[in-house]
Parts: C-alpha cells; structure tokens; sequence
C-alpha cells in the first residue's frame, strides 16, 4: 500500500461499531477517528477523544458581550449625551441601570451565541468551500466508519488490520 | 443501550431503519414537486407580489396611505408586527426549551418549526422598517458615531430595547438552525447525483464529515445554545410587550403584560406550527414522523399557553375594576363593549373558548379539528394584539378626538402580502431543505421507532 494511505472498516450499524472499536483498542490499536451519520455517544471515551471546551469559549465570549454592552452605554449615555427624557434619571451609571438591563442581556446572548458558533466552525473546519473527509458517501447516511492510520500502528501490519477489522464485524474494509 | 418504558408511544411509526429515514426525508428534496407545490406556490408568488407592490407603494408615498390618524398613529402595521413575532417564538422554543427538556418528539418538527420561526421574524421585522418611513435610514437605530455631534440612540426606550431583542433573536435563530442542518445537508450531499445540486449542497454542507470530534462539539453547541435561547425566547416577547408596557396609555400601562405576551406568542407559535404541519405532513408524506402523538403533545401546549392567556384577560380586567383608576376602568369597558366589541369577541372566542376543547382527548387527537382549531388561534392572537392596539388608543383623554380606524387597502395589501411572502418562502423550504432534522431521528430510532420497541418486549 502506498505511504498516507489509511485504513476504514465499514459497519451497518452503531452499535456493532461500538463493540468493534473496544476489541480494536484493547488489542493496542489507536483508532484515529470515526465517521458516523449521528453522534455516537460514548465512543469518545473508547477511542480516546477529549470532550471539547467549547462551552468555556462561549461564557467567555459572554462576558465579553456584557462588558462591551455595560462600557458602551455608559460612554453613550452618561458621558457623551446625557439625555433628559421621561424624567429618567441619567447622572450616573448605576440610577440608569435597570433601564439598561434588556440591552446587556441581548448583547449578552448576541456575542455568546456568535463568538461560539465562529469557534465551532473553525475548529471544526467546517466553512463553506471546505472539501467533506468522510471515506464513503454512506456515513452521512446508515453506515459507519472506523479509521486507523497505519503510520500510528506499526505494532501490526496493514493485512493484520485488515483482518482484525474483519473480525469485528464490519461491511466492508478498505484504504483510503 | 437506552431502553424506553413500554407505555411511552412510539416517536418513528412502521418499520423504518436509518436508510429508509434517509430516503423518506431526502424524497421531496430529490424527487419532483407535484401539482398541488405548484398551484400553492403560484397563490403564495402572486400574493407576494401584490404585497410587494403595496410596500414599494407605500415607500414611494409614505405613511399617509395608511389608514392611521392623529389619534390612532399605531395600528396594522404594529399588530402585524406583533403577531409575526409571536408566532415566530414556537421554533425556537421547541428546539431551545424542549431540548434541555429531553422531549424526544420535538425532533420530528423542529426543524421546519425553526424554519417558520425565521421566516415570520422576517416578515416581523419588514413592519418597524417600512413604519419608519424612509426606510434606507434604517441604520439609524444602531448607535453609529454621526454627524450630529455625536447624538446617540436612546438606550432608555424599549423601541431601542426591541432593535437588540430582534436582531439577536432572528440571528441567534439562524445560526442554531443553520448549525443543526449542516450534517442533514452533507447527507443530500453525498446521495446527489446531479452536478448542479451536489455542489450547491456540497457548499450548503460546508464540508461536514461526521467526524466523532466534529459530533461532540455539535452536541455541545446545541445544549449551550439551547440554554442560550431559553432565555432569549422569554425575553424577545417581554421586551416587546415593554413597548407597550413602559407607556402612561391606559390599557396598555399594565405589569402583566411580559408574561401574558410571552404566553401568548408561543400560544400563536404553536398554532402555527399545526397548521403548517399537518398540510406538510401530507403534502410530503412524512406521517411515519409526524404522528398523532406529536400532534397531540402540540395540542396539549396549545390548550396550556391558551388558558394562561385566557387567565391574563381576566386578570386585567379584575385590575382595571380593583385599581379604582377610572380611566384604566373606561379603557377595558370600551374594549368588550364599545364600537369594537366585535374585535374583542373574536379574540375572546378563538383564543379562550374554542381551544378549550382541547381537554376531551378524542378531539386533541383529532387531525382535522387539530388544523380547524389551529386557524382559529391564528385569527384570534392576530385580533388579540388589534384590540390591544387600536382600542387603547381610539379613544383617549379628550373626547373631540375619539375616532375610528378604518384600514386602507395598502393596509390590508401588505398584511396579506407578508402571508403570501412567508407561504413563498416556506414552500421553497419545503422543497430544498431536508424537513425533519434527520440526524436528531436516527438518533432516538432504537430507542423510540415503533419495530425496535416491539422487539425490545
């Protein structure tokens, strides 16, 4: 097989993934990935992938909104424009407050919800133009894959992947 | 892996397996469009075109050809814009609240619930951009340095509190559909054949493999930004009913209206989704997904949200009468008894009586009366909001300017033109985008398809 080339079993069903996958990895394989139509859940922990700390981004991205909804209409409304309207004071930040609250609120949601959503899109590659990596076209639709880099499992060779792949139950086994 | 009791109704009907969710949701976006897509999109294109016409109309003109006056300077354009709103907060609430509520059925209709929601905040928003009159000073609402020396908006006013409130809920709304569909379109993807529409679908996919990273973070972004939205849904409404609110008008002066506008646009949502649901359901031949049971479960959200409404009604008028302030007083006796008593009666009935049926389990499972009732909450949240409105202010504190509002026909047009404009819109959805969130129903299929739960008993 020629260099980069990568090895995917084939399954019809999650479940007989899930199971595969643990026989491959308790024989000292490292799966590198799994392609699936839906989340698997749990296979993370089988294949060793770290759960994702995009929820810290996001709250960090909110408190960003805040800040900048808090700064902004402190300098627009009590230090450049103070304005006289409805009786509502507006000599300082905290009397003008309440009034206030709706817009740091959204701005809130606004900045946490975008900031979080541009983080999953580039982190996850995933932008428009960007080419799909699935190795099948069916793992978007009722198959699911498991790849293995050969270049990481030099403990076996490729035709030993093959056959243990095979054993697990899969469809098809094939480079990529 | 997760078993489900036995009495819990199957979610997937018949014996489905993860291709055939495939092939049944991907028929309409693959197939061609029969006569019945084509006869309902030619009705929705004119109708939008007229509507277009009396907008451009109305632009070209400006606001005196709507049937406002000196004492009524708030009517159909506010109500439309009102009601557009709330029916576009069922969406994100099935999605966002409904989520964090575990409720697997919300799967089989948020999507196309979300859908709706972002098309009727669009036809929400285009009422506040062609009110103002010169439209392309619509930018002024943003707090932009100017010429002026600097004057800014005022942050102090709900109007201003609306601008912020929309635009993030409308763009929030995208992003968390967009995101759920994203795996939905690489599925269309990898199933065309065609050049043309693998490449729109491949860069609609934006690459998506499926990865196991790829499904972590997905599953993730969607709790955060359901909890996100959650609150967001709940606050949308209350700000807008704050333009109300905040005000010294008698009627509309009132603490309850947060809550009983919230109640009542999901109450308007809800009936909303029915009716676009159980057309689409047969339209597009998904009742497999669709079921009674889903729309059983709308139903009993609809009954729910309607008695709260029905309850804040009451509410107000027991305020009015025990406030003792004689102008509140004269403000809801005009509303039930005066010249537009028939307005009031209408949202009455449709809001408060009729989805009382909805207790009788036959009726609640009943699809044709599920759609009849539907229609009856949309007409009657839309009155709803014109007795609010209109009422309040047709008569004020000095009687020689007491007058009525007679609607024009500009009036009428862009009211109907925005039904016309969404229904375009909505059939093109229909026709393009995988309707149920396929991902999300195969996903609950072992746990909750009708052939795996007999074989688990």
């Amino acid at each position: 097989m020629s260099v980069g080339k990568k090895i995917y079993g084939l399954y019809n069903d999650d479940a007989i993934l899930v199971e595969g996958a643990k026989v491959v990895v308790a024989k000292g394989i490292k799966v590198s990935d799994t392609y699936s139509p839906f989340p698997i859940h749990g296979i993370e922990k089988i294949i060793g992938i770290k759960w994702t700390r995009i929820a810290i981004c996001a709250f960090l991205y909110g408190l960003t909104g805040l800040a900048l909804a808090i700064t902004g209409m402190y300098y627009f409304m009590i230090i450049d424009w103070p304005m006289y309207i409805g009786g509502k004071p507006n000599n300082y930040f905290l009397q003008n407050m309440p009034s206030f609250v709706p817009i740091m609120f959204e701005f809130t949601v606004l900045c946490a919800a975008h900031g979080m959503a541009l983080t999953y899109f580039l982190r996850n590659w995933t932008l428009p133009g960007v080419s799909a990596k699935n190795p099948h076209p069916r793992t978007t639709d009722d198959h699911f894959a498991m790849e293995i880099d050969p270049s990481e499992n030099t403990s076996m060779s490729v035709e030993e992947i093959h056959s243990l792949l095979k054993e697990t139950g899969t469809v098809e086994v094939f480079e990529k | 892996m997760h078993k489900e009791s036995e009495i819990r109704y199957p979610l997937i009907i018949g014996d489905k397996t993860y291709h055939q969710i495939t092939e049944d949701v991907c028929a309409p976006v693959e197939g061609r469009a029969n006569k019945l897509w084509y006869a309902s999109f030619t009705i929705a294109v004119v109708v939008a075109l007229w509507g277009l016409g009396c907008i451009m109309y109305t632009i070209g003109r400006g606001i005196g050809v709507w049937g406002l006056n000196t004492t009524i300077d708030w009517a159909w354009d506010i109500t439309n814009f009102v009601w557009w709103v709330g029916i576009g907060h069922a969406g994100t609430l099935i999605s966002a609240v409904l989520l964090l509520f575990r409720q697997k059925w919300r799967m089989a209709i948020n999507r196309s619930a979300e859908a709706m929601t972002i098309f009727a905040v669009m036809m929400a928003a285009l009422f506040p951009g062609i009110h103002m009159g010169r439209i392309w000073m619509a930018y002024w609402v943003l707090p932009l340095p100017n010429q002026y020396g600097s004057l800014w908006v005022n942050f102090n006013s709900p109007l201003l509190w609306d601008v912020f409130a929309i635009s993030t809920y409308f763009s929030v709304s995208l992003v968390f559909w967009y995101i759920g569909l994203i795996p939905d379109f690489a599925t269309i993807r990898d199933r065309a054949t065609r050049i043309i529409p693998k490449s729109i679908y491949s860069i609609l996919a934006f690459g998506w493999s499926g990865k196991a990273k790829q499904w972590i973070r997905f599953e993730e972004v969607s709790l955060v930004l359901a909890g996100l939205a959650t609150p967001l849904v709940f606050s949308v409404h209350s700000i807008v009913s704050m333009d109300f609110a905040t005000s010294v008008v008698p009627g509309w002066h009132t603490t309850i209206f947060p809550p009983y506008f919230v109640a009542g646009a999901i109450f308007s949502g809800f009936a909303m989704v029915q009716t676009l649901l159980i057309i689409a359901r047969k339209v597009v031949s998904l009742e497999s997904y669709i079921t009674r049971k889903h729309i059983e479960s709308m139903n009993i959200v609809i009954v729910i949200t309607g008695s709260m409404v029905g309850i804040a009604y009451l509410t107000e008028l027991f305020i009015a009468w025990y406030s003792g302030v004689e102008f509140e007083q004269y403000a809801f006796l005009n509303r039930a008894t005066g010249p537009y008593w028939w307005a009031y009666a209408m949202m009455m009935t449709c809001n408060v009586v009729t989805p009382l049926i909805f207790f009788i389990e036959k009726v609640r499972k009943s699809i044709v009366i599920s759609f009849v009732i539907s229609i009856f909450v949309n007409i009657g949240m839309w009155f709803e909001r014109f007795v609010i409105i209109v009422t309040s202010l047709h008569r004020d504190h000095i009687p020689s300017n007491w007058t009525m509002f007679h609607p024009t026909f500009v009036d009428i047009g862009i009211f109907i033109g925005t039904i016309g404009i969404f229904f375009v819109l909505f059939l093109l959805y229909a026709r393009t985008f995988p309707v149920l969130a396929l991902n999300e129903l195969k996903s609950i299929l072992k746990s909750s398809g009708d052939n795996y739960k007999k074989q688990q008993h």
